[in-house]
């Protein structure tokens, strides 16, 4: 979006003159579309800029986790009975296998969700040629990517529930130590973020059946597909973090 | 209205400025070393505030006077702004305000980075919900340790503060509420807390230190004038917080030997 | 959540639809215009409560009886809680941004309606939340609205601090919620759906302030809601985040290795930018009516966008300066103390440049400008005792006194509600037709210009003094009780002006039914509300999309027709 640079001088003479001013470059179009029907160029743009606030609000909460999780495990307090200051971290025996499983199911589902995303921009991108008489546009594939996701995405909530329930069996609850707190509170927060996520996946779905218009289903499988990314982005990232920093 | 307007901003800012320049109410007397630059600092920053409030206050009011529209007026002049005038009086807040700040930051530095003097005067100072209490080494300079367990708040003085008695040295602490402190001596101070946070402020003093749980804070201080000085909490710690105070006695060294004596025998 | 058709081809029949669920952003800025009118009734009357309580600690207050020291707590905890969420973050923001935003920018609605209308609704739902806590057993907490552990995290800690503090956190927490999806909106609908020719720099203040708002309220308010969480784990789990070993009334809590320091630096890295929040709307309002009524463009208008994008930005690092005392390093304090200086120097060139705007110009005392005056009055006053608190060694006086509770009241409880007094004033006539009373509108500024600067500025003289805040009773210590002439003197002032308040009201509800109807741009400014009919229609513009030729100051303009050309005007020429 160029500025408008504006001249020192007034210009003068052109008003009574019936011609108008040049309108500048810049300043945003406001989605309103044309008769032709709703802009959903425009549409998917500015889902997307939403998009892109939504993921910096929970990366905030997630940098402000991690502040807190490296401030309490550096900070000693006053021990009363040794008169010292003393650290009190712990440690959590994560199980790793767990893990490491629910690790690979939400990649795999990251790349189905971008084939479900690929195929219904394409789907979106072909739609105006349908109406030309005598073109084909070749079938896409009858795989439903969108509920694969949703599936292994149940999955992986499944499989962290199960690795919270591993976690209590070898006695490691939210309270046991600073440690095991944080392992619940960011696996917790990543999980209620992705049941979110899922949620968005199962709307998608549902834009299927209700037979919306191709180019309206694109955007909200889009935005589904890249807050579903993130999802897998922020989970690397907590595991990381409570694999290398214990 | 533009005179009414005038009228009534630059009565606000003369009456305003009238308290504050006749310090009717005004910081209670020094009587701490730090109280000297601490003052100074204050007058310093006050003039030069005082000087850009009136200004800028009276300034407003002759503005909104001297510009209202009537019928004689000039049309108003046609002004984008002036960028060197911006570029002017923004370098020279800048200065100003960081100035300002930087004087101000070499007693901060001197009272905060550095440890207290060898041969201060210790004393602990523990704040709980509702009562300051302070513990002196006694003649062997250690602090004996304390434990939770042993906090008893309702029976005061040494259970209060949880003092583990079958430690050696705790053997010659003395506890009590109310703080003795001899003047011209400097002061190395230990705040500690035991439920939640509060804060020990003197004012007379010009000390105020947060006394928070889990941490044990050094700070010091050098008394000059003996007196007698209130201390007040300064961080809401719950209902009490209103008469959590205590006085901090300022003594001759004399007077604060035979004090500590005093105590030290009735420990007998 | 993007609408699947467009939203705007028909107007939504029926009550519910238009009134309750609506998805215009008119009918929802209205909305929150009110959410927030009711709020700072709560909040005044518990202030005027504390205020009494302060003077005549054993009066007996009908229906309310006798005010205990812990009620007094309660009071000033709730008081902080609601003035600052749901009046100073909601009206500015939610309630006029939300109305104008789109109309100024030439759009039709936001760009996302169904989130527009769940973001009240979620701070309606904060709201009852909130006000259902002094209705607990227990009551409401007592632990300010900074609710510093280990106070607000041991239940035993005081009254108030059982469900009462849960609700409290859970309110604050649903807040966070609609506080981040209203900023998105705002976020998107500023940066994509200008009209044809508004360019970023050709945008009215307000908007720059509403953008600028937004941006900060989405990076700060996720830290709040990450705090919250963690302090209710420690609360109801055991955990220990903030709450090192501690002995309550004798006994040892289950806590271990927490620190109370950990809550502060997460609850002001959010506080700072928040308090920001509260006055960058009121500064881009007095902007925008100052110009107006001076018939002259705002003096340095890029400036002022730099300004208050520096103060956006360097409001993310100056939180420290909450924390000098509290045990936190004193090198910190050193860098946090010269982040603080700096931030003063923005705010000092927006109000060279509003003091530039009335140089020279032909002011209308209508009052709204009347209003904008004010603020730029008592901003310098609030913010001249900024320098004081930046600096460490002040600090050590003056921290946790009334001279802190006198700098950010004038700064936040009176400017930034003159600016909110300046936008109603202002925008009434587009919003709903007619015209508010001129005369007693005038009557309402005087009582409360003089009025809150009688209540304030004497809590400097207290604080330098020593007074110490949040003391329900100035009696028990010998100083404090010296100091009570002052008290009794802010509470005359406090029941006088809050009495005034009253003139506000009946004015607004009144002139509402009863008001001189209107004309499309009663104030002859220049800014795209003025351009469509009042109140506007439904899509903003009736059907026609506007094209943008001109700045939004354009006032004054030598050789022009009249005194001001609209940003609209196709047919003069003007430089910007």
């Amino acid at each position: 979006m160029a500025t408008y640079a504006p001249s020192n001088t007034i210009r003068d003479g052109q008003s009574g003159r019936g011609g108008s001013t040049p309108v500048p470059p810049g300043g945003g179009d406001d989605g309103r579309g044309s008769d032709s029907g709703p802009n959903y160029g425009a549409r998917l743009r500015r889902a997307r800029l939403g998009l892109i606030c939504a993921v910096a609000t929970v990366a905030m909460i997630f940098v402000s986790l991690t502040s807190a999780y490296i401030v309490r495990q550096g900070l000693p307090t006053y021990d009363d009975a040794s008169s010292t200051y003393v650290h009190d971290w712990g440690e959590t025996d994560l199980p790793w296998r767990l893990l490491i499983i629910n690790t690979i199911l939400l990649l795999v589902s990251s790349m189905t969700m971008e084939l479900a995303r690929r195929r219904v921009a394409r789907k979106a991108a072909l739609a105006p040629l349908k109406s030309i008489p005598g073109i084909s546009v070749g079938e896409e594939g009858k795989v439903p990517w969108l509920g694969v996701t949703a599936i292994l995405g149940f999955g992986f909530l499944i499989g962290q529930w199960l690795a919270w329930r591993e976690l209590h069996l070898r006695g490691f609850f939210v309270n046991t130590n600073p440690s095991s707190s944080f392992v619940f509170l960011l696996t917790a927060t990543h999980a209620v973020h992705l049941a979110g996520g899922i949620i968005a996946l199962i709307w998608a779905g549902m834009t299927e059946l209700l037979r919306r218009p191709v180019e309206a289903r694109r955007i909200v499988v889009d935005i589904t597909a890249w807050y579903w990314h993130f999802m897998a982005v922020l989970w690397i990232y907590v595991f990381a973090l409570l694999g290398f920093a214990r | 209205m533009g005179l009414a307007l005038m009228v009534v901003i630059w009565l606000i800012t003369l009456i305003s400025t009238y308290f504050f320049v006749a310090k009717t109410w005004w910081l209670p007397l020094g009587a701490a070393d730090a109280a000297g630059f601490i003052d100074g600092q204050f007058a310093l920053t006050f003039v030069l505030m005082g000087i850009i409030f009136l200004a800028a206050q009276l300034g407003l009011g002759y503005i909104v006077w001297k510009y209202r529209d009537r019928a004689a007026a000039q049309p108003a002049s046609y002004s984008h702004g002036n960028t060197t005038l911006e570029l002017v009086w923004t370098t020279l807040t800048a200065i100003l305000f960081i100035g300002l700040n930087l004087m101000g930051s070499r007693v901060w530095a001197s009272e905060r980075f550095e440890p207290a003097e060898a041969g201060a005067v210790k004393v602990e100072v523990t704040g709980m919900q509702f009562a300051w209490y302070f513990r002196y080494p006694g003649p062997d300079g250690t602090f004996g340790a304390t434990s939770p367990k042993l906090m008893d708040p309702s029976a005061g003085g040494e259970a209060a503060v949880g003092l583990n008695t079958a430690d050696p040295a705790a053997k010659d602490d003395i506890v009590t509420g109310t703080m003795y402190l001899p003047v011209d001596r400097e002061i190395d101070l230990s705040l500690r807390a035991v439920d939640v946070i509060h804060s020990f402020f003197v004012p007379s003093l010009r000390f105020k230190q947060d006394a928070v749980p889990g941490l044990n804070i050094h700070m010091h201080l050098k008394p000059t004038v003996v007196g007698e000085y209130e201390i007040v909490c300064a961080e809401l710690c719950g209902l009490g917080h209103y008469k959590m105070h205590g006085m901090v006695h300022v003594v001759s060294q004399d007077d604060f030997d035979k004090w500590l004596a005093a105590r030290e025998a009735e420990k007998q | 959540m993007v609408a699947m058709e467009n939203p705007h081809a028909h107007a939504p029949q029926g009550f519910i639809r238009k009134y309750i669920f609506s998805l215009d952003h008119k009918v929802i800025g209205i909305q929150y215009f009110f959410l927030a009118l009711t709020a700072v009734f709560v909040g005044m009357f518990l202030s005027l409560l504390m205020r009494i309580h302060l003077v005549w600690p054993n009066a007996n207050i009908p229906f309310f009886g006798h005010i205990q020291p812990e009620t007094y707590l309660t009071l000033l905890t709730m008081h902080g809680t609601i003035m600052v969420f749901f009046v100073l973050t909601t009206a500015p923001q939610g309630g006029f941004g939300n109305y104008f935003l789109p109309i100024q920018i030439g759009a039709p609605d936001m760009a996302f309606p169904v989130l527009n209308m769940l973001s009240f609704w979620t701070t309606f739902v904060a709201f009852v939340v909130i006000i259902a806590a002094f209705f607990v057993q227990g009551g409401a907490p007592l632990h300010g609205w900074t609710g510093y552990p280990p106070l607000s995290a041991v239940q035993s800690a005081g009254p108030g601090e059982g469900l009462g503090a849960d609700l409290w956190i859970t309110s604050i927490a649903i807040f966070c919620i609609a506080s981040l999806m209203g900023a998105l909106n705002f976020i998107t609908t500023t940066l994509d759906m200008r009209a044809k020719g508004m360019t970023l720099m050709r945008m009215p203040l307000t908007v720059w302030s509403w953008f600028i708002t937004a941006i900060l309220g989405l990076l700060a308010f996720g830290v709040l809601l990450s705090a919250g969480i963690l302090l209710l784990l420690d609360r109801n789990l055991g955990t220990s985040f903030y709450v090192p070993l501690v002995v309550v009334s004798g006994q040892i809590m289950g806590h271990k290795g927490g620190s109370p320091l950990l809550w502060q630096h997460l609850f002001w890295f959010f506080g700072h930018p928040e308090v920001y929040i509260a006055i960058l709307p009121g500064m881009g309002v007095a902007s925008q009516v100052l110009s107006t009524f001076s018939r002259k463009p705002i003096f340095g208008y890029r400036a002022m966008v730099y300004a208050m994008l520096s103060i956006g930005f360097f409001g993310f690092m100056v939180w420290g300066h909450h924390m000098f005392m509290s045990g936190m390093s004193p090198y910190s304090a050193f860098a946090f103390s010269i982040l603080t200086m700096c931030i003063g120097v923005p705010s000092a060139i927006k109000t060279f440049n509003w003091l530039g705007t009335m140089w020279k110009a032909r002011i209308r005392f209508h009052t709204p400008m009347l209003y904008a005056i004010g603020f730029v009055s008592l901003f310098v006053s609030g913010g001249l005792s900024g320098p004081f608190l930046a600096q460490p060694v002040l600090d050590i006086q003056l921290h946790d006194t009334y001279f802190v509770v006198g700098h950010f009241h004038l700064i936040m409880g009176v400017a930034a509600i003159f600016g909110m007094f300046a936008a109603t004033y202002y925008w009434f006539p587009k919003m709903f037709g007619r015209m508010m009373n001129e005369p007693w509108g005038r009557i309402h500024f005087f009582i409360t210009l003089a009025g809150t600067y009688a209540i304030f500025m004497p809590m400097h003289y207290l604080g330098m003094a020593g007074g110490t805040r949040r003391y329900s009773d100035y009696r028990e210590v010998k100083y404090l009780a010296t100091l009570m002439p002052l008290h009794r003197f802010m509470t005359f002032a406090a029941i006088i002006t809050i009495g005034a308040q009253f003139i506000f009201v009946i004015n607004l509800f009144w002139s509402m039914f009863k008001g001189p109807k209107a004309s499309d741009n009663p104030w002859e400014a220049t800014t795209l509300e003025w351009t469509t009919t009042t109140p506007p229609p439904h899509d903003n513009f009736g059907g026609v999309t506007p094209v943008v030729h001109h700045g939004p100051y354009e006032y004054g303009v030598p050789g022009a027709a009249k005194d001001y050309v609209m940003q609209t005007d196709p047919t003069t020429v003007s430089a910007h």
